[in-house]
């Protein structure tokens, strides 16, 4: 650890020292960045990892009609377009008086919101996480990506890509189109799926679930070849937080919020998520605009947590399918009494969601239940409505007021990036601590920082991608702007 | 995902409706789709490129790719465009020569002919329309596609 600071989220001195950005970060959805100040003997002083994220869009929503929402938010995100609308949907649910859903309509979106959890796991894992984990975080920059992948591992690559696919297909059967669906709808969704459809998705599911159980295979294996890295990389003690289950079991559709803290002891169980402004407060600080949430018994300084695969694994006391469920006791045998907290365990975790995914579709394509025509449900109107759901990245939390003329009158949205916020700072501080502190900084050194980042597959949503929109660019500047030295990649 | 026959033409449109200009793309397939372009031409939109769009350039005799411009010719440009692993390939968001690279890679051979009609926009704020400019930059792109998609038979290829 540096002697001359010690949480590195503000340096005592900022003026007297050199500045290095790393803006964007490359492989994670938007726009974000990491400056780190050094001194000139490259020790490090504070290093901080600032996202942009959702500015305005609360507003953009706030005067529409309460229905238009859940078509409306997908336009958040061009990678998890299908969990705003989903949780949207849930939130207008409550709004329409239909909190308890036709089975139909559940298991549609179920089976909409599994397909999301698989193309959204296999993108990070084979496209954005493979090059690192494969080749190594300091190996040739120009193979490090989804192609040289390819070169080295095409099985790996085309596996990736198919099931990628395939959870592309189940999104469009359900929501109706590949983007911009709409087959969820406040009350249930507006479409059965037919036996033709069913069938489509039959004929290639169990070729799904076995490349997932090969995907999981790989990423153990990666784990299990180099211990001391994977287990020790970035890792950060924190409370963990998502939805179980009412038995316990992993449900990312729908639950009660669990929180276990830092040795895996439960501390708040069966939380209704109606009732998440009592126990979730968001702090801002004046460097990020993206809020710090904490637990609001513990304070803004201990009542941080992490959210996503890694936490889920870990927070739910089994998964209802079988095969997933054999890999989670592995993975938690592996980890032993305590959780782990390396971020790089994520993508095991995340591999293993995959896999319950799989067989998730699976099992709800065999449920006669989808193919039903009861597909909406109405009632008692409501003024609010919360709809949460767990999300690919982790626990994503909607919150509309309507009034009775339908328009939207409050929005509040917490997303499993914003969740992770503190988690994240200090999984970059822990990596700048150990590898770039004292060292000349170098492209493998930073890549390090970004390798911790993209663990967490944060989506930093920003759809705008205008050619000429996304350059690449490391920076070294001294603290009063003088550019030291740069790196571009358009 | 074995489908057997694909239209010869693939129009492949990206970008987020809710942001100004970023809708032109969309906004365009919008205007073909109420167009005669016939049953040999296919339209297809995604907030952005990704790897899995490889799969949807197979089985084509041609491609254009359909994004708004940053900067460049007013009111669009229309290049042909070839694989070129650029930085984009590690982001979620592939350029169009980046997924002609993955193409490459993953079918071992090189994609069919493909364009970039890359319509100039200005102004790219969540929730804003479509700027002035921008409209009559999608009229010109709308009349110059529809005379290039004109020439195509009703020519459909097997898909292996």
């Amino acid at each position: 650890m540096s002697p001359v600071s010690k949480n590195l989220e503000t340096a005592a001195n900022p003026g007297a020292l050199r500045r290095v950005a790393i803006d964007p970060l490359s492989r994670v959805e938007g726009h974000g960045k990491v400056t780190i100040l050094v001194d000139d003997a490259n020790r490090i002083h504070q290093v901080r990892l600032h996202i942009v994220e959702f500015r305005g869009f609360e507003r953009f929503i706030v005067g529409r009609p309460y229905w238009e929402v859940p078509v409306m938010v997908q336009r958040l995100c061009g990678i998890c377009p299908v969990s705003h609308h989903l949780a949207a949907s849930k939130a207008m649910d409550i709004v329409v008086g239909a909190g308890r859903l036709t089975a139909a309509a559940e298991k549609l979106r179920r089976l909409m919101h599994y397909g999301q959890i698989l193309q959204s796991h296999a993108l990070h894992f084979f496209h954005l996480a493979s090059p690192d984990l494969l080749f190594g975080f300091d190996s040739d920059l120009s193979r490090r990506n989804i192609v040289g992948v390819a070169e080295a591992h095409p099985e790996t690559a085309r596996h990736g890509i198919l099931l990628r696919k395939f959870g592309q297909e189940v999104i469009r059967i359900t929501a109706g189109k590949r983007v911009h669906g709409t087959g969820s709808i406040p009350g249930g969704v507006n479409k059965a799926m037919t036996i033709a459809e069913r069938d489509l998705l039959l004929k290639d599911i169990y070729e799904i679930i076995g490349w997932s159980r090969d995907a999981v295979a790989l990423a153990k294996k990666l784990h299990h070849q180099n211990p001391a890295l994977y287990n020790s990389f970035g890792a950060v003690r924190s409370k963990i937080l998502s939805l179980v289950g009412p038995d316990g079991a992993m449900d990312l559709y729908d639950g009660v919020l669990r929180i276990r803290d830092e040795n895996g002891a439960i501390m708040f169980d069966g939380i209704e998520y109606s009732q998440y402004l009592e126990h979730i407060e968001e702090e801002v600080k004046p460097w990020s605009y993206m809020k710090f949430p904490y637990l609001r018994a513990l304070g803004a300084d201990k009542g941080w947590y992490r959210v996503g695969p890694l936490s889920r694994v870990q927070n739910c006391d089994l998964i209802p399918t079988p095969l997933a469920e054999i890999e989670r006791r592995e993975f938690m045998d592996y980890s032993g009494a305590m959780p782990l907290h390396a971020p790089l365990a994520f993508h095991w975790a995340r591999m293993i969601e995959m896999l319950h995914a799989a067989e998730t579709i699976k099992d709800l394509l065999h449920d006669p239940a989808i193919l039903s025509n009861d597909l909406v449900k109405r009632g008692a109107r409501a003024s609010q409505g919360v709809g949460v759901i767990e999300a690919p990245r982790g626990t994503l939390i909607h919150h509309y007021g309507v009034d009775e003329n339908d328009l939207v009158t409050m929005c509040n949205l917490i997303v499993s990036t914003t969740h992770n916020n503190q988690v994240m700072n200090e999984a970059v501080r822990e990596v700048a601590r150990r590898y770039l502190d004292g060292r000349e900084i170098s492209e493998g050194l930073l890549n390090h920082i970004e390798v911790a980042i993209r663990a967490f597959d944060p989506c930093l949503s920003c759809a705008t991608h205008a050619l000429g929109k996304m350059p690449l660019a490391v920076e070294l500047r001294s603290l009063d702007g003088e550019l030291i030295d740069s790196r571009t990649r358009d | 995902m074995r489908c057997t026959v694909k239209p010869a033409t693939l129009v492949l449109a990206y970008g987020n409706p809710s942001r100004g200009d970023d809708a032109l793309a969309p906004l365009l397939l919008e205007a073909l789709a109420r167009a005669p372009i016939g049953d040999e031409v296919e339209l297809l939109t995604d907030f952005q490129l990704q790897i899995e769009h490889v799969l949807d350039l197979e089985g084509r005799q041609r491609i254009v790719f359909v994004d708004a411009a940053l900067r460049g010719a007013e009111p669009f440009c229309f290049t042909q465009i070839t694989a070129e692993p650029d930085a984009t390939l590690s982001t979620h968001a592939l350029s169009p020569g980046a997924l002609l690279a993955v193409f490459r890679t993953h079918f071992g051979f090189t994609a069919p002919p493909c364009h970039l009609l890359a319509i100039r926009g200005y102004a790219f704020e969540l929730g804003d329309g479509l700027s002035a400019g921008a409209q009559r930059n999608l009229d010109a792109a709308r009349t110059a596609l529809l005379h290039w998609l004109t020439p195509v038979t009703n020519t459909q290829v097997a898909r292996a």
